[in-house]
């Protein structure tokens, strides 16, 4: 499954999301207290920009008036018509429509790791249809010092 | 942006699309009598449908404008994120608001004024694709009407927009000279979601607790009206009398055809001026649009309503933009339909009954 780095770690601060196109698709990544998840930016129901929407928790209540979250912050609502979508698994937890978001993959690896895979900064010349040469001029690493978020996709 | 799915479908003909004033969009069109009676007064009508918290405006959340306008507030934004997308070939604005459900007559009257000609210098002049209802203060029909006359000469003004919470149930006769207005320049009547004028709860037994409660009781108010226009004999005075029902759902209206000719063949004498099935005048009548369509839980069941309904001919595609619960028109209709049906629905009925070219 190809690599793609889609942000630096700090870029997306835990609570915090970034809309990302790879592939040509339309991908939400985000940072759910540190741990980070990527699910597909169209919901399944009527194709809205589903990572647009607020993120929540599913709110559970015995009696009217009386509510609890549970999964706090690990809900995305849509935009449209506010259908909730888990980010870990992107099922969706109500009944009616047993329906599901495509989730990706994602992993943090610091930049060394993926110097050989395509880095974000080939982004433009691969969407320019260019193909990496077999030629390689010597270079020296460079240390940054962030940690990157990568996406299996 | 999302990619959107390939489409292997026409353009379609939007029968419910809402834009919005923002502070101040109507004050150039008002007199300095009245902008004055705003600063100092502002807006007096008995609450309506409170929306959910979680849906400013009942909006949808990605439909606030960069521009910091309100939804459906900015025309370049629904080109950009509506019309041009979606493919909207035609796209009826129904400017909802609290022009007309004012407790001060003459300020509804003016509101409505100020609400028709911004609409026209702001929305149908700068946009071929749009169309609009007039907006009347239609609680006081020698008001409405003459809103009616002033604007139904401008080609932009397909319909005369009424709300389904009025005051009484709208054959009643004091909204007749609307009817008359109506009929007379060849303009339907278009009933739409909402309103709560003069404090009339959205069911009949109240006020609800719920959101969900209120917005799927609804349905409530437009059977009440529909009911109301066939037995005061609404259709009979006015046989060119054509009536929108908008986001008002449909599924439920063959079964109320029943009932009402079920009842109309003992209890005829008590209104002798129906000189037809009562089925009859809301099928040659009534034109209902689709969002929000019921969803049954076979879709397929939607073609038994349709059948029922007596055929395709009379429902119209809507999307409700930019509202929460929009239908897109690429997904929203899931019931398959044979092409001819689904070109019906989707514009063909709504260029006939608005006469769109
Ligand atoms: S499109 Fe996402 S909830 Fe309807």
């Amino acid at each position: 499954m190809p690599k793609h780095v889609v942000a630096r770690v700090d870029d997306i601060p835990p609570g915090q999301r970034k809309i990302v196109t790879v592939a040509g698709r339309s991908v939400g990544v985000f940072n759910v207290g540190g741990e980070f998840f990527a699910i597909r930016n169209q919901c399944p129901h009527e194709g809205g920009p589903l990572c647009e929407g607020v993120v929540s928790g599913l709110v559970s209540s015995k009696i009217p008036g009386e509510y609890d979250y549970v999964r706090r912050g690990e809900i995305v609502r849509c935009p449209w018509h506010q259908w909730e979508f888990d980010l870990r698994s992107g099922w969706s937890w109500f009944d009616p429509a047993r329906t599901r978001v495509q989730t990706y993959e994602t992993t943090i690896e610091s930049s060394t790791d993926t110097e050989r895979s395509t880095s974000a900064g080939d982004a433009d010349l691969d969407a320019a249809g260019y193909r990496k040469g077999p030629y390689e001029a010597e270079t020296y690493r460079v240390e940054v010092d962030h940690r990157l978020v990568v996406l299996h996709l | 942006m999302v990619a959107t799915a390939t489409r292997n479908r026409g353009m379609v003909v939007d029968c419910d699309i809402h834009n919005s004033t923002w502070p101040g969009a109507l004050d150039p069109y008002l007199s300095a009598r009245w902008r004055r009676h705003g600063e100092l007064f502002g807006s007096r009508t008995h609450p309506g449908s409170l929306y959910p918290k979680g849906s400013p405006a009942a909006a949808r959340h990605d439909a606030w404008p960069p521009s910091g306008r309100p939804p459906g507030g900015d025309l370049e934004f629904m080109r950009e994120q509506h019309l041009d997308p979606e493919g909207i070939e035609y796209g009826i604005l129904n400017c909802l608001g609290a022009a007309g459900t004012q407790l001060n007559a003459d300020y509804a009257s003016a509101l409505c004024q100020a609400t028709n000609e911004w609409q026209i210098a702001e929305w149908l002049e700068k946009e071929p694709r749009l169309r609009a209802g007039i907006a009347v203060p239609y609680e006081d029909a020698e008001l409405a009407v003459e809103q009616i006359d002033r604007f139904a000469d401008h080609p932009g003004f397909v319909q005369v927009l009424l709300i389904a919470r009025t005051a009484e149930p709208l054959g009643r006769r004091r909204y007749w000279k609307i009817y008359e207005a109506a009929e007379r320049h060849g303009l339907p009547v278009g009933i739409h979601f909402g309103g709560g004028a003069r404090g009339v709860p959205v069911t009949a037994s109240g006020w609800p607790s719920y959101y969900i409660e209120d917005h799927t009781d609804m349905a409530q108010a437009f059977q009440a009206h529909v009911v109301s226009l066939v037995c005061e004999g609404v259709f009979e005075r006015f046989p060119g009398l054509r009536v929108v029902l908008i986001e008002g759902g449909f599924a439920w209206l063959p079964p109320l055809m029943w009932r009402l000719d079920k009842h109309w063949r003992r209890l005829r004498d008590e209104v002798p001026h129906l000189t037809r099935r009562p089925s009859e005048y809301v099928r040659e009548h009534v034109w209902v649009t689709t969002q929000p369509i019921e969803e049954p839980h076979d879709p397929s069941d939607i073609r038994t309503v349709l059948e029922h309904l007596g055929g395709p001919d009379r429902v119209m595609f809507s999307t409700d933009y930019p509202h929460w619960d929009y239908d897109d028109p690429d997904r929203a209709f899931r019931v398959r339909l044979p092409e001819q049906d689904r070109q019906r629905i989707f514009s063909q009925n709504a260029k006939e009954l608005y006469g769109l070219r």
